[in-house]
């Protein structure tokens, strides 16, 4: 019987050596430890067995049954990492294969760059204020110091509304955000007319110029402001914000410079050329080699302004800003056609 | 403005500052240089000054310069035919080292050809061999290097050369003919190289609209002194006053009038080195009279005019001539000297006589006494304009003109008996004419001094800067600016080249900006405002349009941003309206309204955009504008969705993706809607949108108002554009009724006790709603159906036909604990009972 058990060992051993796939495996398991195995035959022919020789074929046989299921247990393992190293081989993609795309949603780019422009300004403390669209005269110059006949209104071509009976203060569509600034203004002091509180504000949105639509002028255009007023406000403090916004927006260490300049509802004026963001001041086509971009223009709000606004200009002074978001962006992304922004053609709306 | 460095260099000493320092200077101060044009002088080598990082090339360059060596001033003696070229002439010249012998086929000399010697030589630019300038045959700017060749048998290997050749104009018609004393053998670059600045003039700088008035600003700089032209005039003969008197019928348009007599003059072209500096300057010149007034204006600021004082008498006959200034009578007519008649109105202000008009004020002259070529005597008009008059004037006939672009900025009363004299001056000195003594000078209306107090307070509270008075009317008198230092005050006049200055508070600012540009903006410090923080507003409308933007996006919708004009033409394919605001100066026919639909802006994107991709979801948030009668419009917020095309993206393994319809966008509102937490939303069949399908459009309400509606586009009006085949989905929302709804903050827990699902399939009528059937089923299960899933929509033989089965998902769950299938069945039994009883519900299977 002995023998038997050494021979049934033997011969599983041996077939299990040529077994290398699952299936196989299965099928010696069956054969060699199956239900109706020579192994179990044995085990199930023990009750035949004296009393003597039954604990003793008993444990041999058992020790056969450890021996081969932990044989199986290691080929099985074998075949296993085998057949992983073969699939692992044989399974490859062509990974320069285009990725499949999703219709995904994007900001308009207009809209991207206003939010970088007012998510900084608000990290500095200026609040979002918007107003109307289509303006007054009035607001949109008279109070903000331009007098009609203004000289200064050769800068700004406006857009007239058909009205009637408006005399001296026709309807336009507004011709910079600045009309903002008189609403901003009356509206704060409106809570305490004796005392105004300070302002700190970003006004945004889109503007309007009767100008012709070309790859370099545009009908309409968005412009962010920055409005400033209270009772200890300089020029120097006008110069620290501006720094301190155009580090964020361009990077840290831009330089700027501050030209003297005129707008009517500023005094003093200035623009404010930024250190060229694409070549880094080193001169680019961007730049036309100047190294210098032209980005903002600024100055202190003008004493009138202060006046038409509530706020007493011996006791009160500000500053404001303006730029103008889609320059920004035709200037960092060196867009040739200022007339894509509102063209919406999806082959430029989807680079940014 | 363009202003030749030669020219400026007549007031100030210059000589230690490159070309570009003095842009620089001049940019910074507010007089912004837009281009350097060499001509003459050399240009600088910015490689080689790389090493310092500020002295980079900061300024459009353009131009030439002029070798020192090889292009110099000559002298042709003689002009000699050439033997083999009837057209060509060899010139015997001398360059100041030797002579030359120079073939030319110069229009100007040619009438002197086999003259003999010439009795007075000819003083010519001449280039040698090696020399660089511009070819003068060339289209546009081509360098050219001078080499030796042969024409008609003739050795040609130098020239003399033409305006163009030098970059001085683009004239190319015949040799520049210096003027008799310019020096042979000079370098020309030494004699007449030049720079031009091109200075774009502020509306505010009118002042500087003239070469002493960009001096003066340089002069500004420390240890420079501005040297004013004052001309000295000989005098002779009867005085002009006892000749001519003047009436002015209102000082607020005439401020003041000016003339002066000179006799005798002799017209005939100006001194070349006058004309090439008018023609740097950009103005052609006439002849010695009108160029004298055009330089003396470039050169001063008072625009000038010249009037044919023989014309002037014989039409006041045997009178006195008398000028009369008046605004002009409704109607009235005036041939200007470019030989227009022009109709005019009373806001046009004239120059005229007993018999009638002689020209547009400070704008044009008129043809009838303009200076000709037989002109003798000259009266010469310098007067102030009301700038309001100049600019309609200007405007209402097209006549920019370099009169009126300095009159329509204010050109102050003071400058015009400056400006008589120097025109005079000028007018002796190349015309020989004798001045006539005195001027007739009526001033009914001199402006009041600006007079300004300022304090130490102000520079400091305004500027952020601190100041002594001292130090302040220092930085003020280099711009002319008179001082006076009182005990708390500093006490500035403005200077009468100045109408810019105000007074009171406005005059402070005007005072301070002038304190901030002597001392330089750059020199002003950075600090951080130290003024207290204002009260905290929000702006809640902004943020949440954002936030609804963001919902957007995140659904895959593009955002645009369309024009807000439009035509009620395009309009009209998705919706007509009578009323719109109409633009009165529209840039464009297309662009003559206000949009009042924002669903006709982005069709008109999509439209162009259908031709290039396979979807499109697009969103714009914006205004539209509904007229009020002679008022301000309306200007509503809308969001306005479209959508078209496959619902996925196509790849190499995806082919035919499904097409988007109605359920893609209810599916995008819902979702966006949740995002704004809006929950009591329901959707209604409607047919109340004539854009829209009659069968595949629904209404929104949410917190039970409308707040828009969305379907699919009507095939009416799917045919007025080029869409293509696929369906087109549109929404409409009035976000500021949707912003006006309240949301619900409140979420719900996660249940901790297991769920039981169940799929339950449904036969009902096709009338029987989908929305119907849902709320059923949650009414019946209450709290105890947490989860009800619409999963198969089926129609066919299986259920037979006007039939639907839907087929639904529930969950089961109980609060509190285990729910038990037995528990689930009986609240199933529930729902499909009280389906069967409202809407003839079936339980399928």
């Amino acid at each position: 019987m002995q023998d038997t058990l050494s021979e049934i060992e033997r011969a599983a051993l041996k077939s299990l050596e040529s077994v290398n796939d699952p299936s196989a495996l299965e099928a010696w398991r069956v054969a060699n430890l199956g239900r109706s195995s020579a192994l179990m035959n044995v085990f199930s022919g023990l009750g035949k067995l004296s009393k003597e020789e039954r604990p003793v074929i008993g444990a041999a046989a058992n020790r056969v049954k450890v021996a081969l299921e932990s044989a199986l247990e290691e080929r099985s393992r074998l075949v296993k990492a085998v057949a992983l190293a073969r699939s692992l081989e044989e399974d490859h993609i062509d990974v320069t294969l285009p990725g499949r795309r999703k219709h995904v949603g994007r900001l308009h780019p207009s809209t991207q760059q206003l939010r970088r422009v007012l998510d900084i300004l608000a990290e500095m403390g200026f609040q979002v204020f918007t107003s109307r669209e289509v303006e007054t005269d009035e607001y949109n110059f008279q109070l903000l110091n331009f007098p009609p006949h203004h000289p200064a209104r050769d800068m700004q071509d406006t857009l007239f509304i058909e009205a009637e009976g408006r005399g001296d203060n026709p309807i336009i569509m507004r011709t910079h955000t600045s009309p903002g600034q008189i609403h901003a203004m009356r509206q704060f002091a409106a809570t305490n007319p004796q005392d105004p509180p300070p302002i700190r504000i970003a006004l945004p949105g889109m503007c309007f110029r009767y100008e012709q639509i070309t790859v370099r002028s545009e009908v309409q255009f968005n412009q962010v402001e920055g409005l400033a007023v209270g009772k200890n406000i300089t020029f120097a403090d006008l110069k620290g914000t501006l720094t301190d916004f155009v580090r964020r927006m361009f990077g840290e260490g831009t330089r700027l410079r501050f030209r003297a300049s005129y707008f009517p509802f500023t005094e003093p004026s200035a623009e404010v050329d930024v250190e060229c963001f694409v070549c880094g001041g080193k001169g680019c086509q961007v730049c036309k080699n100047s190294g210098w971009l032209e980005i903002l223009g600024c100055g202190m709000v003008h004493p009138v302004v202060l006046q038409n606004g509530g706020y007493d200009p011996r006791v009160y002074s500000g500053y404001a800003w303006g730029m103008g978001p889609e320059r920004q962006l035709m200037l960092r992304h060196k867009v040739s056609d200022i007339r894509y922004f509102w063209g919406n053609d999806v082959r430029f709306l989807e680079q940014f | 403005m363009k202003v030749p460095i030669s020219w400026l260099k007549d007031f100030i000493d210059l000589d230690d500052l490159s070309i570009e320092d003095i842009a620089r200077k001049l940019t910074l101060a507010g007089l912004e240089v837009d281009e350097i044009l060499y001509v003459g002088l050399s240009m600088p080598d910015h490689a080689a000054r790389g090493l310092h990082s500020s002295e980079k090339h900061e300024f459009k360059t353009g131009g030439i310069a002029w070798d020192r060596e090889k292009i110099v001033v000559a002298e042709i003696r003689e002009v000699k035919p050439h033997p083999n070229a009837d057209k060509l002439t060899l010139l015997d010249l001398f360059d100041g080292q030797q002579e030359q012998v120079v073939l030319t086929g110069a229009p100007n000399i040619f009438h002197l050809k086999g003259t003999g010697k010439l009795p007075k030589p000819i003083k010519v630019a001449y280039a040698k061999e090696g020399a660089t300038i511009y070819d003068g045959h060339a289209e546009g700017l081509v360098l050219m290097t001078l080499k030796r060749a042969k024409i008609r048998g003739v050795d040609s290997y130098s020239m003399v050369c033409s305006e163009k050749e030098l970059g001085i104009t683009g004239e190319h018609e015949g040799i520049i003919l210096l003027d008799d004393d310019a020096p042979v053998g000079m370098p020309l670059a030494d004699y007449m190289g030049d720079a031009v600045l091109d200075i774009s003039i502020l509306p505010n700088m009118g002042r500087n609209a003239n070469v002493v008035g960009v001096a003066r600003e340089l002069a500004a700089m420390p240890g420079r002194e501005l040297r004013k032209p004052e001309p000295k005039l000989n005098v002779s003969g009867q005085s002009v006053r006892e000749l001519v008197e003047i009436e002015i019928t209102d000082p607020k348009l005439n401020p003041r009038f000016v003339a002066g007599l000179i006799r005798d003059v002799e017209i005939k072209p100006s001194p070349y080195q006058i004309q090439r500096r008018l023609k740097l300057a950009g103005i052609r010149p006439i002849n010695n009279v009108v160029d004298a007034t055009n330089y003396a204006m470039l050169e001063y600021g008072e625009p000038l005019h010249a009037f044919d004082y023989d014309v002037l008498k014989k039409r006041a006959g045997k009178k006195k001539i008398k000028i009369i200034t008046r605004a002009a009578k409704d109607g009235e007519k005036l041939k200007t000297l470019d030989g227009h008649e022009r109709t005019l109105n009373p806001v046009n202000v004239l120059v005229a006589d007993e018999k009638g008009s002689l020209g547009l004020a400070g704008v044009m002259g008129g043809e009838e006494s303009e200076v000709g070529d037989k002109t003798r005597n000259i009266l010469l008009e310098g007067a102030a304009w009301n700038y309001i008059n100049i600019r309609r004037t200007a405007k209402q006939h097209n006549l920019p003109s370099e009169a009126s672009f300095r009159f329509s900025r204010g050109v102050h009363p003071a400058m015009a008996e400056g400006g008589v004299h120097l025109g005079l001056k000028y007018m002796a000195e190349w015309s020989g004419g004798a001045v006539a003594p005195d001027l007739v000078d009526v001033y009914p209306l001199p402006p009041k001094d600006a007079v300004v107090d300022i304090t130490v307070r102000d520079i400091h509270r305004w500027l952020g800067i601190d100041l002594t008075l001292e130090r302040a009317a220092e930085l003020l008198s280099r711009l002319e600016f008179k001082c006076e230092v009182k005990v708390e005050t500093l006490r500035v006049t403005a200077p009468d080249h100045r109408m810019d200055i105000g007074e009171g508070i406005v005059g402070m600012a005007d005072v301070l900006e002038e304190v901030a540009r002597s001392y330089g903006y750059d020199n002003i410090p950075t600090t951080n405002m130290a003024d207290a923080l204002p009260p905290q507003v929000g702006n809640p409308v902004h943020e949440w349009e954002e936030t609804l933007r963001d919902q957007l996006v995140a659904l895959g919708l593009q955002e645009v941003v369309t024009y807000r004009m439009t035509t009620p033409e395009k309009e009209s394919r998705i919706v007509k309206y009578d009323e719109y605001v109409r633009i009165a100066n529209p840039i464009t026919p297309e662009k003559n309204v206000l949009r009042r639909s924002l669903i006709a802006s982005v069709f008109d994107s999509l439209e162009k955009n259908i031709r290039y991709n396979e979807a499109f979801s697009f969103f714009e948030i914006g205004p539209i504008f509904e007229p009020v009668k002679n008022d301000l419009p309306r200007e509503p917020r809308r969001l306005v969705i479209v959508m078209t095309g496959f619902r996925e993206a196509t790849a190499w393994d995806v082919k035919e993706p499904a097409k988007l319809d109605f359920f893609d966008m209810k599916g995008r509102i819902e979702l966006m809607l949740g995002g704004l937490r809006l929950t009591k939303v329901s959707y209604a069949a409607t047919e109340s949108h004539a854009y829209l399908h009659p069968g595949k459009a629904a209404e929104v309400k949410a917190g039970g108002k409308a707040i828009g509606a969305f379907g699919e586009l009507h095939p009416l009006v799917r045919e007025q554009y080029e869409l293509g085949d696929l369906p087109v989905l549109v929404a409409d929302f009035d976000l500021d009724v949707m912003r006006s709804i309240p949301p619900a903050y409140e979420i719900k827990p996660i249940p901790e006790t297991p769920p039981i699902y169940e799929d339950i399939a449904l036969i009902v009528d096709e009338s029987v709603k989908a929305e119907t059937i849902e709320s059923l089923i949650r009414q019946t299960g209450g709290r105890s159906v947490t989860g009800v899933r619409l999963f198969d929509l089926y129609r066919g033989d299986q259920v037979g036909a006007g039939k639907k089965s839907l087929a639904y998902a529930l969950t089961y769950q109980a609060e509190d604990k285990t729910m038990t299938d037995a528990e689930a069945a009986a609240i199933r039994n529930k729902i499909v009972k009280r389906l069967e009883k409202e809407v003839g519900a079936k339980l399928r299977n």
